[in-house]
């Protein structure tokens, strides 16, 4: 049976495990219950080994990271997110983490999947061979799904506050982690999103530095745009000139301005060998 | 004493709680560690009963046991009464009994908080663990209560694990601290400034001292008076001249001075956030007229609760709390019809008596 899946079947199935635990924690919250961690844990960890599979299937497929569409580079980044949720996700026992990542996987992974357009056309050997483009771009995605688990903790810590401030502490609110707790896994998720994201324009600068004819201006704006707005955030975090809501607010418009900004970087590539979906 | 009609034999309860007596009868009913102790020790010779278990609380006097006669029954509330000085027709007027099966749910539902004055405390779990503790070092304990008394603490930990009969504290004072929790997470690194001497803010003082929170210091106007709580909270003292400079030392701060104006003002506060970076501040306002400017609740990553928003969280737990109780009681009564059975099966036997039990009551009788 599993031997005539192909790639999309296991992020079909990566994205239903999303879903169900997704359907599963509003459920429990709906009843005034808390979402089973183990349960969460392992519905989650389910759906990343079918994703995980399915974009190892793609990769052979495209010879390199699958990172050639706007749908790869969608689902590379929940993929990205969870994968970090499974390890962070531990220290995060019993609340709300599991449930949020679970949401925001369904959400990146089923959107790419029902967009047919975004995987119209396949990208193959977009690295054209160069290992140290690939790193780049494996690096890059990868912060942008460390950005994602941020913009989750972010809009935890923006629940904790509302429910703090406006005295509604009981009920879905009591699963929420403390502010501080959120504030201090906030902060280490953005160090380590702009640490990742900074290797990435590292490597890739190598590669402009010698070739520059090959760069593409557009995508070079964008992304140092992404990554001087997330490290000026930093700084400002470290300083105490950014804190609370509005260190909150700020880690998810970034996100959602990164997110966005993946279609216009994956448009902008120069055209590479294409193979249309089968 | 005659023995009523109606007294249990076979497993039974026998006692008053808080629940029919008032506080100055309880205060009467309440025994010393002397006569508790003299008290099973008459007990323990009284004929026709097999088995027995004092839970002795500020709220409750209840004897478990098994009998095998109304009058051992009897010789328990008669002895009882002699040791306590009180009369026989009093304590027949608050007290209640029950046996059989509605003993053992009583029981159950005892351990679990359901029968507590403040419902789901988990403080009575422990009292009843020290009965029985008791009733095994007094070796009154036998096959019966030895089962009912490990089979009450399942149940009882099942019913505060999967209902919400525990959860979110029904004190000020502990609602405060469950809000320092909800903002700070552990309260180890946790400085507490207590403002003013007031007996509400020393009291909340305490809940946090007993959750181990990094520090507490008091300042109050008058500097003997803040040194000498200091020193019976494990605390140190601070000018109060001198809380506008320190106030950003400390994480939370329970204000309950008797000052007409606000001591906590909006200008204070926002000094005081600039030098503490991204941590928050949480004040406690306790006092009337209040000591946190209004104003203060609107700066980011300051939280301000007063006496009423504390209350009022205290009311939503314990409805909360209530709410709980069918479902517990549900839970409880499977578990008291397994119990029953096995607890019927064990009455039916001839009395198995644990080491010391039978020799010491036939040397006695």
């Amino acid at each position: 049976m599993f031997a005539h899946m192909i790639d999309r079947d296991w992020l079909w199935l990566a994205g239903e495990f999303y879903l169900v635990g997704f359907l599963l924690g509003t459920w429990s919250l709906v009843r005034g219950g808390k979402p089973s961690t183990v349960v969460m844990y392992g519905l989650i960890a389910a759906g990343y080994l079918m994703q995980w599979i399915g974009l190892y299937l793609r990769g052979m497929a495209v010879g390199g990271c699958p990172l050639g569409n706007t749908f790869e580079l969608y689902q590379f980044t929940a993929w990205s997110a969870t994968t970090l949720y499974l390890v962070v996700g531990v220290a995060f026992r019993g609340n709300l983490l599991g449930y949020f990542t679970a949401t925001l996987s369904a959400a990146l992974t089923l959107t790419s999947l029902a967009i047919p357009a975004w995987d119209a056309a396949r990208r193959t050997h977009i690295f054209g061979g160069n290992p140290w483009i690939e790193l780049h771009a494996a690096l890059a995605l990868f912060s942008y799904g460390v950005f994602a688990l941020l913009a989750l903790t972010a809009a935890m810590l923006l629940f904790r506050n509302y429910s703090l401030k406006h005295k509604r502490v009981g009920g879905w609110y009591s699963f929420l982690p403390s502010v501080i707790d959120l504030d201090q896994i906030s902060v280490r998720l953005l160090g380590v999103g702009v640490t990742l994201m900074t290797a990435a324009l590292a490597v890739g600068s190598v590669y402009w530095l010698r070739d520059f004819a090959t760069v593409n201006y557009a995508k070079l704006l964008i992304t140092v745009a992404i990554w001087a707005a997330y490290a000026i955030a930093f700084t400002l975090r470290l300083r105490g000139r950014l804190v609370s809501r509005r260190f909150a607010w700020t880690c998810m418009i970034l996100f959602a301005l990164a997110l966005l900004s993946l279609n216009p970087i994956n448009s902008s590539r120069h055209p590479e060998p294409v193979s249309s979906r089968s | 004493m005659s023995a009523p009609a109606n007294l249990p034999t076979g497993f039974f309860v026998l006692g008053a709680s808080h629940h029919q007596a008032p506080l100055d009868v309880r205060e009467k009913l309440s025994m010393g560690t002397e006569t508790l102790e003299q008290l099973q020790t008459e007990l323990n010779q009284l004929v026709g009963l097999r088995e027995f278990a004092v839970l002795s609380t500020c709220n409750r006097i209840e004897f478990y046991g098994v009998a095998d006669s109304p009058a051992a029954v009897t010789g328990i509330e008669s002895t009882f009464c002699r040791l306590q000085d009180y009369a026989g027709s009093e304590f027949a007027k608050y007290r209640r009994q029950r046996h059989g099966v509605d003993a053992v749910q009583h029981l159950l539902e005892v351990a679990s908080g359901l029968d507590s004055q403040l419902i789901g405390e988990t403080e009575i779990f422990g009292q009843v663990k020290d009965a029985y503790a008791q009733a095994q070092r007094r070796q009154s304990a036998g096959p019966v209560l030895n089962r009912v008394f490990q089979k009450t603490f399942h149940a009882a930990k099942h019913v505060r694990t999967h209902t919400a009969i525990t959860s979110g504290h029904v004190s000020v004072a502990n609602v405060a601290v469950d809000l320092a929790h909800t903002i700070f997470g552990d309260l180890a690194q946790t400085k507490i400034l207590l403002l003013g001497a007031g007996e509400i803010g020393e009291k909340t003082a305490r809940a946090f001292q007993s959750r181990d929170v990094g520090g507490l210091t008091v300042a109050s106007r008058r500097l003997e008076r803040a040194m000498e709580l200091a020193s019976s909270l494990d605390g140190t003292a601070l000018p109060f001249e001198h809380l506008e400079r320190h106030l950003g030392d400390y994480d939370v701060v329970v204000c309950s001075t008797s000052a007409p104006q606000p001591v906590v003002t909006r200008a204070a506060v926002t000094a005081a956030m600039r030098q503490r970076h991204a941590r928050p501040l949480f004040l406690i306002d306790l006092a009337l007229p209040r000591d946190v400017d209004a104003s203060v609740a609107e700066l980011p990553n300051v939280y301000v609760y007063n006496l009423d928003d504390l209350a009022a969280i205290a009311e939503e737990n314990r409805s909360a709390r209530e709410a709980e109780i069918s479902k517990c009681r549900a839970l409880l009564r499977e578990r008291t019809a397994t119990l029953w059975k096995q607890v019927e099966s064990l009455l039916a036997r001839s009395p198995a008596a644990p080491a010391g039990f039978t020799d010491h009551k036939t040397s006695e009788a």
